[in-house]
């Protein structure tokens, strides 16, 4: 248990990691801004936290792909809030391979939310973190990142840019008292995995989102989650191109 | 959102159907454009939330508290949220549920659509006496609101209506003041089923809770022996020193790994545990400090306690005949029973109170019967039909949320005002997009 509540935004708060993140962040009794396009699931998921966890949970809209409204919105947050300790980056898009081929506006929004907006938003709250010394910023990316494959390359090459990105920052900021974890995700039992073939070892949101936790409070830098997803991803990394190129992934 | 094609079962295990589930994440995603019946825990018991070949929406994570007023005990939540996680957040608060069932692993909306019952339902009434609105998500997706006063028809059709009138979203209720998390219990023997109604019936000494266990192959001049048991909330200066109210701890909750061999529940089996259980549990007579855990839920510390039964599972059978006409009828259903050697292993026995209003609701003035049976040998179903004829004579009914086999013409003599609930139906759901196995099988809705 931390010494005093944190303020805590959770952007793409709708999703299920950021609702099991939101939670774990709620039992230790952290003060949330969750922020999202779905105002009225916002609405709702607020009522629930402070319901369950007796804090204190603000809400507003925000559209990550719209990187021209962030600089208003993060000093919005920082005025409801009365400050930010922690960022939680949860938004992500993810079209299917097939359909984002046949249609490039598909790639286009997919590195836009994943990536583009993804930056945008975090740069600004980068310099926010920067000048106060202290605090935290949590990326979630994924392991479709650390290799391209030919089942979803679209998709894991813009959450590529986000991991590079991600250690750039952390680079950037770890002579400023500033914490950046990158969370690289396997599979985790959310509407994106649901009745998908294949899925094995699934984790529980709820979990994954104790594990993201835990995890700031280790000052990590990387984290696979589950665990193993780390010698999985070690594994597929290392399997020499001409190789690689030939397998059905 | 993506379809999952699974074999899905009630709690009974049987029967199995392959359905396509859907599960949203959030309300908005309930609503199906094509036919479909929602879901929420799986505990009824036979078909009432299977689609064989059709849609099942699993409501499980669409969950959320909307609003809990700590002084007057009014609670909001999405219909999807658990008994269970209403006790975790409001019990420490000094708030319970006004009406529970057997088990906490329950649904909000699945308390609704079969509007359960109690051990308290002699004075309480059903789940639904204490709801004082809902949302309804209905066939063209628009959401109504319904209440003894709005839409009151649709209230009365949804209350008991197994999911048919459309997707129950948001629940208001209130929920009942409680001192501690604990109860101060008692039992009686009931030597036979005379002695067993008139300690149900007795008011002197029927508490907030009463229910009776029930031996179901005793025989002869031991037909129904029972052990009655009473309970009442604990007040906090009751509890011993050193006991804090509301902290029960953590239970211990185990886990059946796999399924029973069909042979172990028999009747030499089942009648020494009966034997060994109305002995220890009647010697209870004084008053004695349990936990609302161990008080209402005695079977949700073993996951997976359906597995007892085999893999072909089992069916329960719980009816309910009116006053007059209880005594008799449930003396004869047991001396069937016994006659068959059918073993249940969990028999209970219980008085209710006046109707709820619900226009499908079971509850009724009367006393219900409720036997696990396991499915196996060819004549259980006709032990069944012929006990269906018992009941339909004696004026009751049997509980759909437990069915899994009742025919069409025994289903329209027990619910004589189903013809009320098929003109909401067909007003508010013409085309009959809430479909299940068992509306099928009922002929609930017009083929």
């Amino acid at each position: 248990m931390s010494s005093e509540p944190k303020k805590i935004l959770i952007l793409g708060a709708t999703s299920a990691m950021a609702r099991g993140t939101a939670a774990a962040f709620a039992t230790r009794g952290d003060s949330l801004y969750l922020a999202g396009r779905d105002v009225a699931e916002l609405d709702r998921l607020a009522s629930d936290l402070s319901v369950r966890y007796s804090v204190t949970v603000h809400h507003g809209e925000v559209d990550i792909a719209d990187c021209d409204s962030h600089a208003a919105f993060v000093s919005r947050v920082t005025s409801e809030l009365g400050g930010i300790d922690g960022v939680v980056l949860a938004a992500g898009y993810m079209a299917d391979q097939a359909d984002a081929a046949a249609d490039f506006a598909l790639v286009e929004k997919m590195v836009a939310v994943n990536y583009l907006g993804a930056m945008s938003v975090l740069d600004q709250c980068a310099n926010l973190l920067a000048t106060a010394g202290a605090g935290f910023i949590v990326g979630i990316s994924s392991v479709a990142g650390d290799r391209g494959r030919q089942s979803n390359y679209y998709y894991g090459s813009a959450k590529a840019g986000l991991t590079a990105y991600l250690s750039g920052l952390r680079n950037r900021l770890s002579g400023q008292g500033v914490q950046v974890l990158t969370v690289k995700p396997g599979f985790v039992d959310t509407a994106m995995t649901y009745g998908l073939e294949g899925m094995f070892l699934v984790a529980s949101p709820e979990d994954v989102g104790r594990q993201i936790v835990r995890a700031v409070e280790k000052r990590r830098n990387t984290v696979y989650l589950p665990w193993f997803w780390r010698y999985i991803m070690l594994i597929i990394r290392h399997i020499p191109e001409f190789l690689f190129k030939r397998l059905k992934l | 959102m993506a379809s999952a094609r699974k074999q899905l079962s009630g709690w009974g295990r049987y029967p199995v159907q392959e359905c396509i589930t859907w599960r949203p994440e959030k309300a908005s995603g309930l609503y199906l454009a094509t036919p479909m019946i929602s879901r929420g825990q799986g505990r009824s018991y036979g078909d009432a939330a299977l689609n064989e070949n059709g849609n099942v929406v699993l409501t499980e994570r669409v969950n959320r508290f909307l609003q809990f007023d700590h002084e007057t005990g009014k609670l909001r939540a999405e219909a999807g949220v658990t008994l269970a996680e209403i006790i975790d957040v409001c019990l420490p608060k000094g708030w319970f549920l006004p009406v529970t069932p057997g088990t906490k692993f329950v649904s909000l909306g699945g308390c609704i659509a079969a509007d359960v019952h109690g051990k308290n339902h002699h004075r309480d009434g059903a789940f639904s006496s204490a709801v004082e609105s809902f949302s309804l998500i209905i066939a063209d997706g628009s959401v109504l609101n319904c209440s003894r006063s709005e839409n009151s028809d649709v209230f009365r059709a949804t209350i008991g209506g197994m999911g048919l009138t459309g997707v129950i979203r948001d629940v208001s209720f209130n929920l009942r003041p409680v001192e501690s998390a604990h109860v101060m219990a008692q039992h009686q023997q009931a030597a036979d089923l005379e002695q067993a109604f008139a300690l149900l019936a007795d008011d002197a000494t029927v508490n907030d809770y009463t229910v009776a266990w029930i031996d179901c192959l005793a025989r002869g001049r031991h037909l129904g022996r029972s052990v009655v048991m009473h309970g009442r909330h604990a007040a906090s200066d009751e509890l011993p020193a050193g006991k804090s109210p509301f902290d029960i701890g953590a239970r211990k909750s185990r886990s059946l790994p796999m399924d029973f061999p069909s042979f172990a529940l028999n009747s030499v089996s089942v009648s020494l545990f009966n034997a060994v259980y109305y002995r220890r549990e009647g010697r209870k007579q004084k008053p004695f400090v349990t936990d609302i855990d161990r008080y209402f839920y005695p079977l949700d510390s073993i996951h997976h306690w359906n597995r007892l039964y085999g893999k072909r599972g089992f069916v329960q059978y719980q009816c309910v005949l009116p006053t007059d006409t209880a005594f008799e009828g449930i003396e004869h259903i047991l001396e069937q029973l016994s006659a068959s050697r059918r073993a249940s292993f969990l028999a209970v026995l219980k008085r209710l109170g006046p109707e709820s209003g619900g226009l499908l609701s079971f509850p009724m003035a009367g006393y219900t019967l409720a036997l696990d049976l396991p499915v196996r040998g060819k004549d259980l179903f006709a032990l069944l039909d012929r006990l269906d004829e018992i009941v339909i004579k004696a004026g009751g009914r049997v509980y759909l949320a437990k069915d899994a086999r009742l025919g069409r013409d025994s289903f329209e003599a027990m619910y004589p005002r189903v013809s009320e609930w098929r003109a909401v139906k067909q007003r508010i759901d013409p085309d009959n997009h809430f479909d299940s196995s068992m509306a099928r099988r009922l002929g609930l809705i017009n083929a």
